[in-house]
């Protein structure tokens, strides 16, 4: 039987598409962007090619916005960490949502370290910002206010237009980690005024190793990897050609096929979840409405997540869990314990996330599966017991 | 049959024991019973025994937690069964492990619980031996 893949925003496979456009880059010789002579230019071309498709991508003012990085992680660490280290003269102040993903959570506690102030802004039971707290925490101490556009882990989306308002009124600078919400909602940095935005290429079927930081036109950084002082300064280090041409291509293409794709998706999502709910104790996680087209969240009550991936996997059904086994902490995801779950009930977490290779013909599968996994950890469940 | 699960770490024996665990249950009046764990760390562990001539005769378990804990305690229930009370007091969690090729490191102290839930079970029923 063929692997039912139910983990796309863990990692997207290269689409063949893009693995053709780029992989001149890797057998060809290729220049150095920086070198003067016609390979070189060649070189430059294609990033700054690259470049204007990102920007088309997110309709930013003009291709000179897009910072090229290694990955989500780096784009966040230089969005937070470079805007607060470069206008800290104007506040000692940074906050993030409390469902943020690490590689923004953790930099703000380096901040912290390092002499920042540093709140977490709650969200409510289905993942949306608490508006009401936004508005109380962020002042103009307040450097850099980071919402991520959607939640990777429950499917939220945010509103950001409302929440970027908000930010500008009492604050200064919005950073919107879009590495989730690329490629399944329509981004737009200037009708949405966000003034920093990260993305990440392997999120959009794009090579690994290529991240994107866009900085709105006036706003200043400090790079966090001093060197050659390639990408404006901000981010020194010879550039992976192969996989920054190929992150253009692959925005390029996520944007032509965006609204027939996610449609597509959104109903093999639709009918999965409505299978899944029929399973007694089956809670949706997130929102109901306001989540992304291919995620699909819940939890199981009496049962643990590590023991439900463990047996899809025997039905070739790879999925995710923000259960605390599967951490490299042993804790329980922070983002489930935001919405307001008990350890307990963070624990029985399946996260499922549709892309590409999957169609409405596994759906039967699917649900029985996960059916019959719950009924069997149920009834090892001394947990399970107690209720009948 | 076991494919990418193999990638967490776990051996074929945990495999085999978590897919097809054995003597899951529980026992009616029993001679011993044994729980240990909580559930926000994540895993609990309930251990029924039925004794005869201070060897065990029945041993059942319900668990609920990751697919070590679910592992060990069914590795524990095979392990115990037949053995005089003051032998299956000696099986140590490094002993049930073992028998199961080994775990992973970051489970050998949180999921690894089953040899204390059995030792709480058979302490439960000296307890009640004396009592009579």
């Amino acid at each position: 039987m063929e692997h039912i893949y139910l983990d796309y925003a863990s990692a997207t496979p290269i689409d063949s598409r893009v693995l053709d456009f780029s992989r001149r880059y890797l057998e060809d010789m290729m220049g150095n962007p920086s070198s003067l002579h016609s390979l070189g230019l060649q070189a430059k071309k294609a990033m700054e090619e690259s470049r204007g498709k990102i920007a088309d991508f997110i309709n930013a003012e003009n291709e000179s916005t897009i910072l090229f990085t290694g990955s989500a992680t780096e784009s966040n660490n230089l969005a937070i960490q470079g805007c607060a280290f470069r206008n800290k003269d104007k506040g000692q102040q940074v906050a993030a949502s409390a469902i943020e993903h690490i590689s923004v959570l953790n930099p703000m506690k380096y901040l912290q370290k390092n002499g920042f102030t540093f709140s977490l802004i709650p969200v409510d039971p289905q993942g949306l910002v608490d508006l009401e707290q936004l508005e109380k925490i962020v002042t103009k101490e307040t450097l850099v206010t980071s919402i991520m556009y959607a939640n990777n882990e429950i499917g939220t989306i945010e509103p950001i237009k409302e929440i970027s308002t908000l930010v500008h009124e009492k604050g200064r600078y919005l950073h919107v980690d879009a590495v989730a919400a690329g490629g399944y909602v329509p981004l737009d940095v200037q009708k949405d005024n966000i003034d920093l935005l990260t993305l990440s290429s392997s999120a959009l079927y794009g090579p690994p190793g290529a991240g994107v930081l866009y900085v709105k036109p006036g706003i200043k950084l400090q790079s966090i990897l001093p060197g050659g002082g390639q990408e404006r300064g901000l981010r020194s280090g010879s550039e992976n050609i192969f996989a920054l041409a190929g992150m253009g291509e692959a925005a390029r293409i996520a944007k032509k096929e965006r609204v027939k794709e996610t449609s597509r998706l959104q109903n093999i999502r639709d009918n999965l979840i409505e299978g899944i709910l029929k399973i007694e104790d089956a809670y949706l996680t997130g929102h109901p409405t306001l989540r992304l087209p291919h995620h699909a969240s819940f939890r199981f009550s009496y049962i643990e997540g590590e023991s439900i991936l463990l047996s899809l996997d025997m039905y070739n059904i790879q999925v995710a869990t923000g259960s605390a086994c599967t951490s490299r902490t042993l804790e329980p995801s922070h983002v489930l314990l935001a919405i307001g779950l008990k350890h307990e009930e963070a624990h029985g977490s399946l996260v499922l996330t549709l892309g590409r290779s999957n169609t409405s013909k596994e759906v039967p599968h699917i649900v029985t599966a996960v059916g019959d996994t719950v009924k069997k950890l149920r009834d090892l469940s001394p947990l399970y017991k107690k209720k009948t | 049959m076991i494919g990418m699960a193999q990638n967490i770490g776990y051996s074929k024996k945990v495999m085999d024991h978590f897919l097809n665990p054995r003597n899951v249950g529980e026992i009616k009046n029993p001679d011993g019973y044994g729980k240990v764990g909580n559930p926000v760390c994540g895993d609990i562990m309930e251990m029924y025994i039925r004794v005869k001539d201070d060897h065990i005769t029945d041993i059942k378990f319900k668990t609920f937690g990751c697919g070590s804990a679910i592992a060990t305690s069914s590795m524990v229930t095979e392990m115990a069964k037949g053995l005089h009370v003051d032998e299956a007091l000696g099986i140590t969690r490094n002993d049930v492990a073992g028998k199961l090729d080994g775990l992973p490191p970051q489970k050998m102290h949180c999921s690894n619980l089953a040899a204390d839930a059995l030792h709480e079970a058979i302490k439960d029923y000296q307890k009640k031996k004396q009592n009579k």
